[in-house]
């Protein structure tokens, strides 16, 4: 598959590189050519070399879209560290570009809730890390 | 226009000014700002019509009673914050009008995509006027609105132009354009079908989108094609 990955921190980061070991086609898309480091450190070589794709720009920016492949992703992976961002770039694969599948990292439990009722498959990490410590701290030993 | 709630999203200069003119005349406002020191600076203006939060965040617009506002205007230097608040309040909390600002033009075709509308954007509106004083391009636009499928141009006809000489009725214009109105010498007038059209003259044309090719052809014409 062609996975797309917007926002290469230390999530978008790892699952990117899982995604290029397990064998799929793999571009990200970042503003900060320090993500590429870490995508080079993260594969132990380099993320090139791999076979991976890197493109510099915002995730607003058509052009760079465009350049890190949107038109062709079959998956798209919003997960900069901003919900906005996320919320936005992800519909904009949506409608636009039709990208199959879209995922978007937004923190806030609650829009996390409404935009995935709307349609827009988002993954949670607090509302994730809430269970778990609610699940943790109130088990009965 | 009497007795709107309003809730501005984003106290900078724009929502400030905003605030202050509506409260000015009658309406209810609550304008929201993340930035602790500027929400403070603003409250010892406005008092309990601002309050500190991020408008992006739903419990927030729900704060500021977002169930029962009549407009929400957001115009927070952040145009995906603008997109978002504006997309909730009109998709969730069913808010019948909303007020989008776009700081960067370029993003102006993502809050069409997604349906925000109207997104104004100064940047864009300055260089529309910019184009008005220097038309360059022999060509301005004075209304676009797209939803309704209506727009208004505003044409120099040429020297070279085919229309030029021609009477109105005589124009070879596409189904679906008229000429309203005509300026020469400094003063308009609405044509008839037996005004002549001369060079020189700016002519507003109203169109269904799409047909500026083929008026502006007409009127601008051959030996003068746009820069």
């Amino acid at each position: 598959m062609f996975v797309l990955v917007v926002g290469a921190g230390r999530v978008g980061s790892s699952v990117a590189t899982a995604a290029l070991r397990a064998g799929h086609t793999v571009s990200v898309l970042d503003e900060d050519p320090l993500s590429h480091e870490r995508l080079d450190v993260e594969l132990g070589q380099s993320w090139e070399e791999a076979g991976g794709r890197f493109t510099i720009g915002t995730a607003l920016e058509m052009d760079a879209l465009t350049e890190a492949g949107i038109g062709e992703a079959e998956v798209f992976i919003a997960s900069t560290n901003g919900d906005n961002t996320n919320l936005v770039v992800s519909q904009i694969a949506q409608r636009r570009f039709e990208v199959p599948k879209v995922i978007a990292r937004v923190l806030d439990p609650r829009r996390a809730a409404w935009y995935s009722e709307q349609g827009v498959k988002t993954i949670c990490p607090t509302q994730i890390a809430i269970e778990q410590l609610a699940a943790v701290a109130l088990a009965e030993d | 226009m009497a007795g709107l709630y309003v809730i501005i999203a984003g106290a900078g200069k724009v929502g400030w000014n905003l605030a202050r003119e509506l409260i000015e005349k009658g309406h209810e406002v609550t304008v929201i700002e993340q930035d602790r020191r500027r929400y403070l600076t603003v409250e010892q203006e406005l008092e309990h019509a601002v309050q500190y939060g991020d408008s992006t965040e739903l419990w927030v617009l729900e704060r500021a009673g977002i169930q029962r506002a009549d407009l929400v205007v957001a115009v927070t230097g952040d145009d995906e914050d603008n997109l978002l608040i504006c997309q909730v309040a009109k998709e969730k909390y069913l808010c019948e009008r909303i007020i989008a600002r776009v700081n960067n033009p370029r993003n102006l075709e993502h809050f069409k995509l997604l349906g925000i509308q109207p997104a104004v954007s100064a940047t864009d509106l300055i260089l529309r006027l910019i184009e008005h004083e220097v038309p360059r391009y022999g060509l301005v636009h004075l209304l676009d609105l797209p939803e309704e499928r209506l727009e208004i141009i505003e044409l120099v006809v040429s020297e070279a132009a085919p229309a030029a000489g021609r009477l109105v009725f005589e124009l070879d214009l596409p189904e679906g354009a008229l000429v309203i109105s005509v300026l020469r010498n400094g003063s308009g007038f609405v044509p008839k079908a037996d005004t002549v059209v001369e060079s020189g003259d700016e002519v507003l044309v109203v169109l269904d989108p799409g047909l500026e090719d083929a008026i502006t052809a007409q009127f601008v014409g051959d030996g003068d094609e746009p820069a």
